[in-house]
């Protein structure tokens, strides 16, 4: 198998608080088919058996879906390529090329250590609306409630974001739009999702707005680095529910 | 001692309704008073989660991920198992259990089975309430698919993404709670010991992982959904962070450990390219819906797959197995790949791979068909391995993929230590000795959104009164513990990466206790673990410090119970001296290469017994009474 080699400039910031500052480290002897996450094992292990300490960054299922990864290589947000940073690949990459890492830069991200972020605000923004009241048992036949295929797949393509928080990343404005458009319109488009509809995009958008995001303002970077294709039609979507949501509460319509 | 799984009288059918009618209740203002902690947040835990808060009960969920969205569960492909039979195809509750009993080689214990049959339909109407946007057709009907070892279309799923679609469901529902102050959740929290009070598990300690800080944690009950133990293989298709450690460190406050060396090799996986290697990306079973399984006739045949003609292949699953084909239950798949593998048939490089051909079906069905059907898995496989499978028929080769044993745990999902329930993989009493594809995601939702709802009030009946808090020496005492195992890991300051050790553990696990077992090998395995073991205490190297985000730290913590644990493993799979579903002893096969029960002797489950640092683990054994289900062997000729 081949090697490659890489002149890496990674992000190292001890915590919050703390003056953060790229460190360049020559990455040598780096098999050709293994993936970026897995360079940065390989260094990370050097490094350690030199007693240093090794960059934090974060990964678990490493095949794309649960969303944990969230650095940026070479400015892009999750890194070259559709996927996941875990989804990036050494052979993507020339031989010898400088790469640089850093977290997301997002006011609403603050950083814990080198490469980790603490994403808990789109935990918040769920918990504030991103979900179907219902409980457990109360549920009729699965089969009584027809949903259409587009309608269906449509639903899918918006649920299927991971959470990841690259949209924010890219975006000029820190606006995480796409993640709240994606549930807004995944929830919005089923008939499950209707009892509340104006609500769930008026309370999601406000606590948005409380966490320090700004809006959208249609630079669609958020739509080219997601790693799970959410269209940024979403974000459209989204406007006109939380609109349709504001209004209705100015006017004290029943929702 | 003696294990009683309290199943309840009467014919299976009845079994759950008789248990549902007479279960104790907790009147709504008693749920208030009792508090319950919940460690872990996917499909079992965030179900339970949610469901119990509902309930009105006081929750406490603890996950070490940043969120409760990012629990393994996310990653299931290919679909969840209901017995609705809206294929009008012959499926009902009894197949389903009987498909189950079957597949898991009958060493699962029939009462949950069928319980979990039961309970299989009402999961998907809670999922779909949910919002979970499940496959439909065009009249907006739910679609279902088939799965291994099944012969009827029982399994709804969503793309390739249903485990992500399930468990967003279920944290929607934990979120919904989290908002209304009923869940209070606590992420980036590892827990690393069980608490217990006169014999009770009554709280936990655990490791902010972010700060460091150890704190205790006190309730009524506590509930582990805490996943498998895969990764004590290293390589293998879980998430990096999926460990033992809280089923290990409550097995070592007395709870019995079942079946460890039940293990499921999934059949169809991305081949290991290199030691650089950190994980296994699998590849879902539903592609064997319309792929075909190959290999060359002759051995070392180097061609390129399109240039070797149709008569020059081996289906050898069809050829094997003409009534279930491609669709053969996962530890049977996976023994055959083995077997032409080491014929020296195996394709790609070191020979340790198969053909997963899809040609066939988009010729006949259309790439745009299959596109739709398993796109997202066709563009992970060319991502990680830089081929077009529209193009050539993928490699596939067995990985490990989920663990059958777990901790002991009666019909009320309550472990031998009193208030310890045990729900999710992280138990051990649905799957036997082999688990169905798309059976998992069943039974993790059956656990928390149907099960311990009903089971939890028959412990909890006998708690009034008990309240205990975390100023009790006995948290005390245990924090204490935990802090000196910290500190320990911390002071061998040596100069190998945990990730060595995890690998050669690995290693030894995967060649003597993975796809085929030997006395002579498991003797070995057991000796080089504790020789590994006792390096890793001299050698580890862990940068850094214990009261900040120090990941070195967290892997070690983990990685040294994988040490302890892996023996266990070894040592029960050298004790049951038969072959049963994915637990193979070379010794014991039939002339065909299949695997030889023995029922006389062997169809009981094994609960394993902490006694103490260096002593024998001590076995107790359950019994499994087949009462609905003949013993048979299992054929899927």
């Amino acid at each position: 198998m081949s090697t490659m080699h890489f002149h890496l400039r990674l992000w190292k910031q001890k915590s919050k608080e703390s003056e953060g500052d790229f460190v360049e480290i020559d990455a040598k002897e780096i098999p050709s088919e293994c993936s970026f996450l897995e360079m940065l094992d390989i260094v990370n292990n050097r490094l350690t058996i030199e007693g240093k300490e090794p960059v934090a960054f974060e990964s678990d299922c490493r095949e794309g879906i649960c969303g944990t990864c969230s650095m940026v290589i070479n400015g892009i947000p999750q890194g070259p390529g559709r996927g996941a940073a875990c989804q990036v690949y050494m052979r993507k990459f020339e031989n010898g090329q400088t790469i640089t890492v850093e977290p997301y830069r997002v006011d609403a991200f603050p950083i814990v250590k080198d490469l980790v972020v603490n994403r808990s605000a789109y935990d918040r923004i769920i918990r504030s609306g991103g979900f179907i009241s219902e409980h457990t048992g109360g549920a009729p036949d699965a089969s009584t409630t027809l949903i259409a295929k587009p309608v269906a797949d449509a639903a899918m393509d918006a649920a299927a974001c991971i959470g990841c928080g690259a949209c924010a990343a890219a975006c000029p404005n820190s606006s995480p739009m796409l993640f709240v458009g994606a549930k807004v319109t995944h929830l919005g488009l089923l008939p499950q999702g209707q009892a509340e509809r104006k609500s769930r995009a008026r309370n999601m958008v406000r606590t948005m707005q409380e966490e320090g995001f700004g809006n959208c303002s249609n630079y669609y970077a958020c739509e080219a680095v997601c790693p799970a294709n959410v269209p940024a039609s979403v974000i459209a979507m989204l406007n006109r529910e939380y609109i349709r949501g504001e209004m209705s509460e100015a006017v004290g319509a029943i929702d | 001692m003696i294990l009683d799984a309290k199943i309840p009288e009467g014919p299976i059918e009845k079994k759950w309704t008789s248990f549902k009618n007479n279960a104790k209740l907790i009147s709504p203002a008693n749920k208030r008073k009792f508090k319950v902690i919940v460690v872990g947040t996917g499909l079992a835990g965030a179900s339970a989660s949610a469901t119990l808060a509902e309930l009105g009960y006081e929750v406490e969920t603890f996950c070490f991920h940043d969120s409760p969205r990012r629990a393994h569960s996310i990653a299931a492909q290919g679909g969840i198992n209901a017995a609705k039979n809206y294929q009008n195809d012959g499926d009902s509750i009894w197949r389903l259990f009987y498909d189950t009993v079957k597949g898991g080689d009958f060493r699962a214990r029939e009462a949950n089975v069928y319980r979990l049959a039961e309970v299989s339909g009402s999961i998907i109407d809670e999922c779909v309430s949910q919002g979970v946007p499940f496959a439909r057709e065009y009249g907006g009907e739910l679609a279902n698919r088939s799965f291994g070892g099944a012969q009827v279309s029982r399994t709804f799923y969503a793309k390739g993404q249903t485990g992500q679609q399930l468990l967003l469901g279920a944290y929607s529902a934990i979120s919904a709670q989290i908002g209304l102050g009923r869940v209070k959740m606590h992420e980036n929290s590892e827990m690393l010991d069980l608490v217990l009070v006169d014999g009770h598990a009554k709280g936990i300690v655990t490791r902010n992982l972010l700060t460091g800080e150890i704190s205790t944690h006190a309730a009524d009950t506590v509930l582990l959904c805490t996943g498998g133990y895969s990764n004590v293989y290293y390589l293998s298709t879980n998430a990096r962070g999926s460990n033992v450690t809280a089923t290990w460190r409550a097995y070592k406050r007395g709870a019995g450990f079942a079946n460890p060396c039940y293990t499921q090799i999934h059949p169809t996986c991305i081949p290991v390219a290199g030691d650089y290697q950190s994980k296994l990306t699998l590849m879902s079973e539903s592609l064997r819906n319309d792929g075909r399984v190959w290999v060359p006739k002759a051995k070392g045949d180097t061609r390129a797959p399109q240039e070797i003609p149709e008569e020059e292949r081996d289906y050898y699953l069809e050829r094997k197995y003409p009534s279930y084909g491609n669709l053969a239950p996962r530890d049977i798949a996976s023994r055959s790949a083995k077997e032409v593998c080491d014929e020296g048939r195996g394709v790609g490089p070191g020979g340790l791979g198969v053909y997963l051909d899809l040609t066939g079906a988009i010729k006949r069905l259309g790439e745009k068909t299959i596109r739709e059907r398993y796109g997202n898995l066709f563009e992970m496989y060319q991502n990680i391995t830089g081929e077009n499978a529209y193009e050539r028929p993928m490699r596939i080769y067995p990985a490990v993929h989920y663990t059958m044993g777990g901790l002991w745990v009666d019909y009320n999902l309550m472990s031998n230590i009193p208030g310890l329930h045990v729900l999710g993989e992280a138990n051990f009493s649905d799957h036997g000795a082999n688990r169905l594809g798309a059976s998992a995601l069943m039974q993790g939702l059956a656990d928390g959104y149907f099960v311990i709802p009903y089971t939890l009030g028959e412990y909890l009946s006998t708690q009034f009164g008990k309240k205990v808090s975390t100023d009790m020496p006995e948290f005390k005492k245990t924090e204490e513990e935990v802090r000196a195992r910290v500190e320990k890991l911390l002071a061998v300051k040596g100069n190998v990466p945990v990730d060595e050790f995890h690998r050669q553990l690995g290693l030894i696990i995967w060649d003597e206790c993975g796809m085929a077992r030997s006395e002579a090998g498991l003797k070995k395995a057991i000796v080089d673990i504790r020789a590994l073991r006792e390096r890793f205490w001299k050698e580890v190297a862990i940068p850094g410090e214990g009261a900040e985000l120090n990941q070195s730290l967290e892997r070690a913590g983990r990685v040294a119970d994988f040490l302890e644990f892996g023996e266990l493993m070894c040592i029960d799979a050298l004790t049951r001296e038969e072959s049963c579903g994915g637990h193979f002893r070379v010794e014991h096969q039939t002339p065909e290469g299949e695997a030889l029960r023995n029922d006389d002797k062997f169809a009981e489950v094994y609960a394993w017994m902490f006694q103490g640092e260096g002593n024998a683990p001590d076995l107790v054994r359950e019994p499994l009474h087949y009462e609905a289900v003949h013993l048979a062997t299992r054929s899927y000729k």
